[in-house]
């Protein structure tokens, strides 16, 4: 086995559980844990928090109580059997996650992916959107202390979560979308319930709008807290509706569109104030935008395949199968030996719901992944947690932490 | 299908506008080893020692989010270990790929968390789960494993399943 090299030399004992009151006039300062175990970390997350009396001075995160090493499993999987893996790395937007990885391998074996399939990954992966603003909004506003609001999301994503089941077989794993396409063409009426639930959508959002925007103890619980600026939303890493309510008009869907984001009209929601209620706003706007990306997808919906012209690398059709000696031939290949993709290396960014997640894949010429890594946005996102937090008190850190919608599976994957 | 143009000079007059790579060979070209530009993605290979002023160097030519560091092991060849930088220009809407060879023999990098606070928790995840040092980082310790953990389970030859 080998050796690990010595830790002590870069490393200093960490001194995260050590109050310090050698700094200054701080001998009132206590070391607070929370976490890993606590309702409003949204997962396991620690915060190991020093405070003087109410006053929060630093915030240091502690992760990797979830680490799975999906990466690594993932250089043993062949390429189309990582598709699983990545649901599980962002349960709340398994379809995002699915998406950015197959476009990174197609973009390795330079597919064209045929029109009605980049719609319906556009039309899954804004549902996700609201699927996963849903979760945000209700936890969110239960951190804060409305409980009512949870109740009122969860009815809605209990839908969307239904479609999710009714299009891919499941509700939260879907793994529907597959290297060069789709795996099955959707239901009949898949389209219909999807208009339904849309149609309903912009009422139900007012109807949380009007419990919330404006409610004086939600506002006063958000306003002015967990300020980040601009410049510290940049360098600290920072993507997505946080950014954006900062002040930084950066949407990957519209500046460096993919999978046909571009033949969309939506508006990329912007705020200056860079506190928790600016990103409140932001997400609020946000859904509203996926409710228009996912009407534009239903009325312009392209006919034709939903897999690419690949026989290598797509699975042949059910029927000829059945009928067809070389289907069948393509079909054993690919499920015993994968599919071959040439080497060189990529990286493939999408817009998810918590900013920008990205897959960046190097190949070696084999059927398995060389490796596979996730540029995840809630890892950089945590690390601005000490600039939002440092000097407001500790009822705030709970506030923050619910704007930035974390999700632990990704930071940990 | 698009093939890949290889080599500093070739990539140079395919991509003339491309500022990363003219800011680059101005800033120092012999820090420049090599570039690729595939698949609508442009790779640059920088020099391990030189990878601060790189980094400072595209900044400033607009580079201006960082977006990502990783590693990739080659084992068993050398140079075993492949840092790799990801950086976006807002302003440009251009990605831009760096890469460092890093040597098995002293698996170290300068940090740059001094040009971006972001990197820090990439360059800890890099030294938990690939063992590669990074100098004047300021708080070099593991991250997704626990700190007894002994070994970097990333890298190539340790088991996917882990030592029973």
């Amino acid at each position: 086995m080998p050796k690990a090299p010595e830790l002590a030399e870069f490393v200093e004992t960490s001194t995260l559980l050590k109050a310090r009151p050698e700094e200054g006039a701080k001998d009132r300062t206590m070391v607070l844990n929370m976490g890993p175990q606590h309702p409003s970390t949204h997962g396991v997350l620690r915060l190991v928090i020093e405070i003087d009396g109410e006053t929060v001075l630093k915030v240091v995160p502690d992760i990797g109580y979830l680490h799975t090493g999906i990466e690594k499993t993932c250089e043993a999987k062949f390429y189309q059997q990582v598709v699983p893996l990545t649901d599980r790395i962002d349960y709340l937007c398994p379809m995002t996650n699915n998406l950015a990885y197959c476009l990174a391998v197609e973009k390795l074996l330079q597919l064209e992916i045929p029109d009605r399939a980049q719609w319906l990954r556009v039309l899954l992966n804004e549902l996700t959107r609201l699927n996963s603003h849903l979760v945000w909004l209700g936890t969110h506003a239960m951190d804060i202390g409305a409980l009512t609001v949870f109740l009122y999301c969860f009815r809605e994503r209990e839908e969307i979560l239904r479609i999710f089941e009714h299009v891919s077989g499941q509700r939260m794993m879907t793994s529907y979308f597959r290297v060069g396409g789709l795996s099955l063409e959707p239901p009949i009426d898949f389209f219909d319930r999807v208009r339904r639930f849309i149609k309903v959508m912009p009422e139900k959002i007012d109807e949380y709008e009007n419990l919330l925007t404006g409610n004086p103890i939600f506002i006063n619980r958000l306003k002015g807290v967990g300020y980040l600026s601009p410049e510290d939303a940049i360098s600290l890493g920072v993507t997505g509706p946080p950014l954006r309510a900062s002040g930084v008009d950066w949407d990957l869907r519209r500046d460096m569109p993919y999978s046909s984001y571009e033949k969309f009209q939506f508006k990329v929601p912007v705020s200056n104030d860079g506190d928790v209620w600016a990103r409140y706003l932001v997400r609020i706007q946000e859904m509203r935008e996926s409710v228009k990306i996912v009407e534009q997808a239903l009325e312009g919906m392209p006919e034709g395949r939903i897999t690419a012209d690949a026989p290598k690398v797509v699975l042949p059709d059910r029927e000829k199968m059945k009928t067809q000696m070389e289907s069948l031939i393509y079909h054993f290949k690919i499920v015993t030996e994968g599919f071959t993709v040439p080497a060189g290396q990529v990286y493939q960014a999408v817009e998810s719901p918590r900013g920008e997640m990205g897959y960046y894949v190097v190949s070696d010429g084999t059927a398995k992944p060389y490796r596979v890594h996730m540029r995840n946005p809630s890892f950089a996102t945590l690390q601005a947690l000490q600039t939002m937090c440092a000097g407001r008190l500790i009822a705030d850190v709970v506030a923050v932490i619910g704007s930035i919608d974390i999700v632990l599976g990704e930071i940990d994957r | 299908m698009d093939s890949a143009v290889l080599g500093k000079d070739t990539v140079l007059a395919a991509l003339p506008e491309n500022r990363a790579l003219s800011s680059l060979l101005a800033w120092k070209a012999e820090a420049v080893l090599d570039a690729t530009y595939d698949r609508k993605e442009l790779t640059i290979t920088i020099a391990r020692d030189e990878i601060r002023g790189a980094c400072q160097t595209l900044k400033n030519a607009g580079y201006n989010f960082f977006e990502d560091v990783t590693c990739v092991d080659w084992y068993p060849t050398e140079p075993r270990f492949q840092i790799t930088y990801h950086l976006l220009s807002h302003s440009l809407k251009e990605r831009v790929r760096l890469i460092c060879p890093v040597e098995s023999i002293d698996p170290s990098i300068d940090s740059i968390t001094s040009i971006w606070p972001a990197a820090n928790f990439y360059e800890r995840e890099v030294w938990d789960l690939f063992g590669v040092r990074f100098h004047g980082h300021p708080e070099l310790r593991r991250i997704m494993m626990p700190e007894e953990w002994e070994g970097h389970p990333l890298r190539k030859d340790y088991p996917v399943e882990g030592y029973r």
